[in-house]
């Protein structure tokens, strides 16, 4: 590391004689740090100590469990495009911490979770609250380190910033022992901007821009699936300009979702497991796939072996682990999608595919009548989840961050829920964690205070986070909570039905009263339980300068179409 | 696609914890280690790991990935076998008494080029380095007599081709 080291040695602020918990705090600010969600415990005292003193300039969010506090991170980083921070304590306070890393992992969100940890003289003598966090959340981090020293705070605190938010982003964990808190040092800090064993962004090669042109300019139907890169690599504007040059219609994958908005001509809607049936459908059909920002998921593709044989494979990464891993690439364009997408632009040759989008609209209006009419414009007595979705659009004037968490709920939402701006459809997606809406909203609604955000869950995942009520009410929030309770594990149940012959094993929920438990909270609530109410409740729900709930009940054994069954093929998606 | 052996060559920092996020490729894809080895390297303050895995070559390929995306690693390879060149060392612990009652493992040490470490009044050790199977062949052979202990170490390899770390750190620190 002494080479490292000696890489930083032109320091040019003036140092401080602080303790190491103060420095944390410190490093926070000189990150642009001034929101950060967390619960204290023992072994991070020190620095919750020093929280208190720069409370004006640091603002420390309480949630009622440790999940809580990195779904609120999470959500606050995938709204604002910047790094979302959790702090906790050593052992089960750090353990909480797992699953939000996980999620951020796979869902490649820039996150720094600080943990405290035990004296380093106690370290493994299982000391009381010690927990091997390092070991724990290795798999689960882009990178982790253990800080023993003081004087590693400034150094390490900068590594992890970088790394979280640069490249392929993620999250990152530091462990820092009681007595790093306590033991005071030479404080002056400087940012990070590279690491030699880290290549955050790959160069683009000239030459696989010209071969991707080439075989773009040739494609007869060429077929464009995007995902979250997109948004990551802030490219909207650029990925919306090489659209339009080429006509070709594009498909986002659940995290491309709002990267492109939801009324563009060319957006023809979403791949995967219950995306829409052209897009799936035509997947087999085009000659030529071009994958930007999108990792080829199994939701995604389905069975593989079927997956798009018959077309060549373009696909733009940032990551070159991500190029061959699921679906062989013939072409590969590594680099940041802002950068390779304005390279090709010039290269590639304007076009409008008329004929091609056609079958997209065919396909389009087969799913209209099988599906899609009897989702928003139900004439069967009992509410879709469908319809709930389009009154938040209209009542929010298709403007609002639309948090949603893990189910049916969450592929009507991502299917139906409509979208103007970036960054505004944040959902579990990888990882399929329930319980993080809840948690998600109240971080993007901190980090966007500006803007309506609507949190639509399942009567499940709700449950599973259903103490994040207090953190609303303590801060008063004004989230929008839309329950959509269908007394059933829906998504679970519709497997069931579908593949266990109805064998309905644990997915019935009998609920408390939702509106009572909001309420307990001092959240003002609503329950709907008739169409002819939902208008009016939806729009009053959007009104609200408060936080609010509503609580809808939906028709309890509704199924999400179309749907592709686990390991079948995009083109055996099913309509119902 | 058909299995074969491959040694697995990684340079990195020498950080506290990476051991186990390498170890972690492996566990995650049910990959089992054949053996493993961590040393210095020909740079100064750079590790170098060596680990061999029976996969395919798509899976070698996948692994490296996913090895060189850690940032504590600078770069890592994957070569067959007649890409490199290998051995491993065994250590043999054998009963002192044998090696005058049995006349015949005075031979075995001849012909297999072993070497003897030390010799104390009870036991006495031999260690042989080479390939896999003449280290199996000398285990084999001295079997019958009794082995007090054995324990053979993982593989050491170097590539018939260069790996070019001290460029890229030199390009590294040439850009700044």
């Amino acid at each position: 590391m002494e080479s490292v080291k000696s890489e930083k040695q032109s320091k040019t602020k003036t140092t401080l004689h602080i303790s190491g918990a103060e420095a944390i705090v410190r490093c926070l600010l000189e990150e642009g740090v001034d929101l950060i969600f967390g619960y204290p415990g023992g072994a991070i005292m020190p620095v919750y100590d020093e929280l208190y003193k720069f409370q004006d300039s640091l603002n420390h969010v309480l949630t009622r469990h440790e999940q809580g506090a990195t779904h609120a991170a999470q959500g606050y980083a995938r709204v604002s495009g910047k790094v979302g921070v959790a702090i906790a304590t050593s052992g089960p306070g750090a353990t909480n911490l797992v699953t939000g890393l996980a999620d951020a992992q796979i869902d490649s969100t820039p996150m720094v979770c600080i943990t405290g940890q035990v004296p380093r003289h106690l370290l493994g003598s299982d000391a009381f609250q010690e927990t091997d966090i390092i070991g724990i959340s290795t798999p689960v981090t882009k990178w982790n380190y253990q800080i023993t020293e003081a004087s590693e705070i400034p150094e390490i605190m900068a590594k992890a910033f970088y790394i979280a938010k640069s490249g392929r982003p993620g999250p990152v964990l530091i462990d820092i022992t009681k007595n790093a808190q306590f033991d005071s040092f030479d404080f002056s800090y400087e940012k990070c901007e590279r690491i030699r064993s880290y290549k955050a962004v790959p160069k683009p090669d000239e030459k696989a821009i010209e071969t991707a042109a080439s075989l773009i300019n040739s494609a007869k139907k060429p077929f464009i699936v995007f995902g979250q890169g997109v948004i990551l690599g802030n490219a909207e504007e650029e990925f919306k300009a090489f659209i339009e040059k080429t006509g070709i219609p594009s498909a986002w994958t659940i995290l491309g979702l709002s990267a492109l908005p939801s009324d563009h001509p060319q957006n023809v809607g979403m791949v995967g497991m219950h995306g829409n049936y052209g897009p799936n459908v035509l997947t087999n059909e085009c000659d030529v796939l071009i994958a930007i920002g999108m990792r080829f998921d199994d939701r995604v593709t389905g069975n593989l072996d079927t997956y798009a044989k018959q077309a060549r494979i373009i696909h733009f990464d940032i990551d070159p682990a991500e190029i061959n891993k699921n679906v062989k690439a013939d072409v590969a364009v590594l680099g940041d999608a802002k950068e390779t997408l304005s390279l090709i632009l010039d290269k590639v040759e304007a076009n409008t595919h008329e004929t091609w989008h056609q079958e997209f609209a065919k396909k389009d209006k087969d799913e209209y009548e099988a599906v899609i009419r009897h989702d928003i414009l139900p004439t069967k007595p009992g509410l879709t989840m469908g319809e709930v979705v389009m009154a938040i659009n209209e009542a929010s004037n298709k403007d609002a961050v639309i948090v949603t968490d893990v189910g049916q709920h969450q592929m009507v939402a991502c299917r139906y829920a409509q979208f103007k701006k970036s960054k505004s459809s944040i959902t579990s997606g990888g990882l399929g964690t329930m319980g993080f809406a809840l948690p998600a909203a109240i971080g993007a609604k901190m980090g966007a205070m500006h803007r309506e955000v609507v949190a639509i869950i399942g009567d499940g995942g709700y449950q599973m986070t259903i103490q994040e009520l207090a953190t609303i009410f303590q801060n008063k929030t004004p989230v929008k909570i839309v329950v959509l309770n269908n007394n059933f594990l829906g998504m679970v149940r519709q497997w069931q039905e579908l593949f266990f012959e109805k064998r309905y094993a644990s997915t019935e929920m009998v609920n408390p009263d939702f509106v009572k438990i909001a309420e307990g909270y001092f959240i003002k609530a609503r329950r709907v339980t008739e169409r002819h109410d939902l208008n009016d409740a939806v729009r009053e729900m959007i009104k609200s300068k408060e936080p609010y709930f509503l609580e809808v009940e939906v028709e309890k054994e509704n199924n999400v179409f179309p749907m592709i069954p686990s390991g079948a093929s995009v083109s055996d998606v099913r309509l119902k | 696609m058909e299995e074969k052996r491959y040694t697995i060559s990684i340079y990195s920092e020498n950080n506290i914890g990476l051991l186990n996020r390498i170890s972690g490729i492996f566990l995650k894809r049910h990959i089992n280690i054949e053996s493993l080895n961590v040393s210095k390297s020909e740079i100064e303050n750079i590790s170098k790991f060596t680990i061999v895995i029976n996969t395919t070559e798509d899976w070698a390929h996948k692994i490296v990935r996913q090895i060189e995306k850690q940032i504590e690693v600078i770069k890592a390879y994957y070569h067959t076998d007649e890409e490199t060149i290998f051995l491993q060392t065994a250590l043999f612990k054998i009963a002192s008494n044998l090696l005058f009652d049995e006349r015949q493992i005075q031979n075995i040490i001849k012909e297999s080029n072993a070497e003897i470490v030390t010799v104390s009044r009870d036991f006495f050790v031999l260690s042989k380095s080479g390939r896999r199977h003449e280290i199996d062949e000398m285990h084999e052979k001295l079997e019958p007599y009794g082995i007090m202990q054995f324990v053979r170490s993982a593989r050491l390899a170097v590539t018939k081709a260069e790996m070019p770390i001290s460029r890229l750190l030199h390009d590294f620190y040439q850009d700044k």
